[in-house]
């Protein structure tokens, strides 16, 4: 009897619940990355990008299929770890969400792109650029930043014509990520007659890198460069510098940040490095002043892509006038977009054509963007400003 | 013959605050036969407080050196205090328990620490502000830095200073009693409680500074910093016999070197391709390739395949257990 009475309250409570979510009706939209861990201020930075453009789309009111529709974004960390990684897709896939922005990392979207897969869900990285994630043949899977194989080659060919390095030492920190640009960085570089030593290697958690560069200071190279994070790579940077290491130093987009100054004090200044897309600097300024103005601070990295991201997928609802992933999939597919930073189509394979890539320079503190690289061409920043806007 | 060196020079830097963190998990084993898992998150506490005080200070435009003085000197207090909490919350109700309940509770005090340093200082990155001028001397055809120059010196002043209050002083004296027989010790007069608490203040207070060192040697610190500096540390103590105090300090040492050694020299030695009977089978040698087995990346498994060997090969460690001394 009791239980009875129980189940029937119950089922009284669930049927208002359901009688609540229909009154109004919201749309999911996931976001994934570290929000804790070494690279969190990464995380957090993308997330505020992809909120930025969900609270715009709901203040600008959105009508699909002739229904008011209110966006939600279900933040999720996944500590830039693939096991958490998988876990957090799951999650997603089972709160019902319509597409993800995400996620931050190559080594956590890699294993987390054949769930949503599975589920059919659209997935827009703004920031992962290991090749591997859009060459698994998903339908679903599309970035909005370029690649390693476009990154890698960039700031190799770059740091090959300007420094003229004789030797150079490669180092990663055994992510898919940093081993990915790390090949492709050795890769033009040996496609260029430079001398590459043996790769080196430490993890995305190594803060001693002394044993390494002593090793390859014996060997003497004109530049180093290093596939890993700002944690890891501003230590390295510090400690090569201690040593005596007269060499150039050069990173990927991971350790492309301000943060780097901290990390490594004066030894950070003269540092090159590439970031796949625009500078952030160069993104719209109309997201810049409604970044700044909603979150109090500057972008740091990739948010301008990851709020074109979440963009991208309320557009391509907007224009299949629905919310279903399967019915608006081909709309983004086939998305011709002009966002904060700059036009966006995706060819086969999700990836973003003609994706930019910039390279940058310590300069009394700050990184500098010095040079933007577009389908093969390498024009100084300045130039590209004026032939931007 | 240089690279030698600078990886005995680096090794015997990173093993030296090994050391000092190792002499807290030996001192409190030596006299409770506790492993004091939370030790190494009193090292974090220590390098966190002394990263806020050192970046709130900077602006006041003290000379460095007074500022890295201040501190540490605010992060010993609070460590000490941490770890008398620690001993008397968390371990001393539990002296006459089973020895697997303290050990558990100390894993929960570790992780208990670990999430308040979360909540205190967050899960970023911070970067310990570079304000001392790092200037490097060349030792024969070795770059040693000012800041291992200090670290060195520290270290081994600690470690002189700690075996002079264990083997010259009546508190030092009464430590040695209680490790051999409490009860016995008690009866003579010790009081046990105090001489305990005492031991866990002195290796909370070694941590901090071992903290302050480490962070400023790297320039980096973070809520998880302690876990693997703990293991370490640990390692370094049964690696020279844990409860033996001299041990702790040549265990801390050699690894901080085997460390160094292994990560300097692990690439060449398992390059497949330095080998000729086998370079000419494996097709990534062609053309001055590489096939590397493992890479330096596997630093950090150093220190355990030395724990893994010690225990297998001589269980009581290089200098042996001060255990056996109570028989």
């Amino acid at each position: 009897m009791k239980n009875t009475r129980l189940a029937a309250t119950l089922l009284a409570a669930a049927v208002a619940l359901i009688g609540c979510s229909k009154e109004s009706p919201s749309v999911k939209i996931g976001h994934v990355g570290p929000l804790t861990g070494g690279i969190a201020h990464l995380g957090k930075d993308n997330e505020n990008g992809a909120r930025l453009a969900v609270e715009e789309a709901n203040n600008g009111g959105i009508k699909i299929n002739g229904k008011d529709v209110k966006f939600t974004l279900v933040a999720e960390d996944d500590q830039a770890d693939p096991k958490v990684g998988t876990t957090v897709a799951q999650k997603l896939v089972d709160a019902k969400v319509v597409g993800v922005v995400g996620h931050l990392n190559s080594g956590t979207s890699i294993p987390a792109s054949p769930i949503y897969n599975q589920a059919g869900i659209p997935v827009i990285s703004g920031s992962a650029t290991n090749p591997k994630l859009t060459e698994q043949g998903f339908k679903n899977q599309f970035r909005v930043v370029g690649r390693d194989d476009q990154q890698g080659p960039a700031i190799a060919s770059y740091l090959a014509t300007e420094k003229k390095p004789k030797v150079v030492a490669v180092i990663d920190d055994a992510t898919a990520y940093g081993e990915g640009i790390a090949n492709e960085v050795e890769k033009t570089l040996k496609a260029a007659n430079v001398k590459v030593l043996p790769r080196e290697k430490g993890t995305d958690k190594t803060t001693d890198w002394k044993a390494v560069l002593t090793k390859l200071r014996g060997e003497n190279p004109d530049a180093v460069f290093y596939g890993g994070m700002d944690a890891t790579g501003g230590p390295l940077l510090k400690q090569g510098r201690e040593l005596g290491m007269k060499a150039v130093f050069s990173f990927g987009d991971g350790a492309c940040t301000e943060k780097m100054k901290e990390l490594a004090g004066d030894a950070a200044e003269g540092l090159l490095c590439s970031q796949a897309g625009i500078p952030v600097q160069a993104a719209s300024k109309k997201f810049l002043d409604a970044y700044k103005k909603r979150f109090n601070q500057d972008p740091i990295l990739y948010s301008p892509f990851t709020y074109d991201a979440a963009n991208l997928l309320i557009e391509a609802m907007k224009k299949a006038d629905s919310t279903d992933p399967k019915t608006y999939l081909p709309a983004l597919q086939r998305i011709s977009y002009d966002g904060a930073t700059g036009h966006i189509q995706f060819d086969d394979k999700g990836d973003r054509k003609d994706a930019e890539m910039t390279i940058f320079t310590m300069k009394g503190g700050k990184i500098e963007p010095i040079a933007v690289i577009k389908s093969g061409k390498t024009l100084p920043y300045e130039e590209f400003l004026k032939t931007a806007k | 013959m240089d690279t030698f060196l600078q990886q005995i020079i680096n090794g015997l830097t990173a093993g030296s605050v090994y050391a000092v963190v190792a002499l807290g998990y030996t001192m409190v084993y030596g006299i409770i036969q506790l492993i004091n898992f939370a030790h190494g998150e009193v090292v974090m506490i220590g390098a966190m407080v002394a990263f806020t005080v050192i970046n709130a200070l900077v602006p006041y435009g003290l000379p460095p050196l007074s500022i890295v003085l201040i501190g540490t000197a605010c992060a010993i207090p609070v460590c000490m205090l941490v770890g008398y909490a620690m001993e008397r919350l968390a371990y001393r109700p539990l002296r006459q328990a089973p020895r697997l309940a303290p050990l558990i509770t100390a894993i929960g005090v570790s992780i208990v620490l670990q999430h308040l340093a979360l909540l205190v200082w967050s899960r970023n990155i911070l970067a310990f502000p570079q304000i001392i001028p790092s200037r490097s001397y060349l030792v024969g055809g070795a770059a040693i830095t000012t800041v291992q120059i200090a670290i060195l010196a520290i270290c081994f002043g600690m470690m002189v200073a700690l075996a002079i209050v264990v083997y010259r002083t009546p508190l030092g004296t009464a430590m040695r009693a209680t490790a051999q027989n409490p009860q016995v010790a008690g009866l003579m007069g010790v009081d046990i409680n105090r001489v305990i608490a005492a031991t866990f203040l002195i290796g909370a207070a070694l941590g901090a500074v071992a903290g302050v060192l480490y962070g400023t040697y790297y320039g980096i610190a973070q809520y998880t910093m302690g876990s693997i500096l703990g293991l370490k540390a640990f390692s370094a103590a049964v690696l020279g016999g844990i409860g033996n105090i001299p041990g702790a300090m040549l265990g801390g040492v050699l690894l901080g070197i085997v460390e160094a050694l292994g990560a300097g020299y692990i690439g060449d030695l398992t390059n497949l391709c330095s080998y000729e009977a086998l370079a000419s089978r494996i097709a990534d040698c062609q053309g001055g390739g590489n096939f590397v087995l493992f890479g330096s990346n596997y630093q950090d498994v150093f220190a355990f395949i030395v724990l893994i060997l010690v225990l297998v090969l001589r269980p009581s460690g290089l200098l042996g257990e001060r255990v056996g001394e109570r028989a």
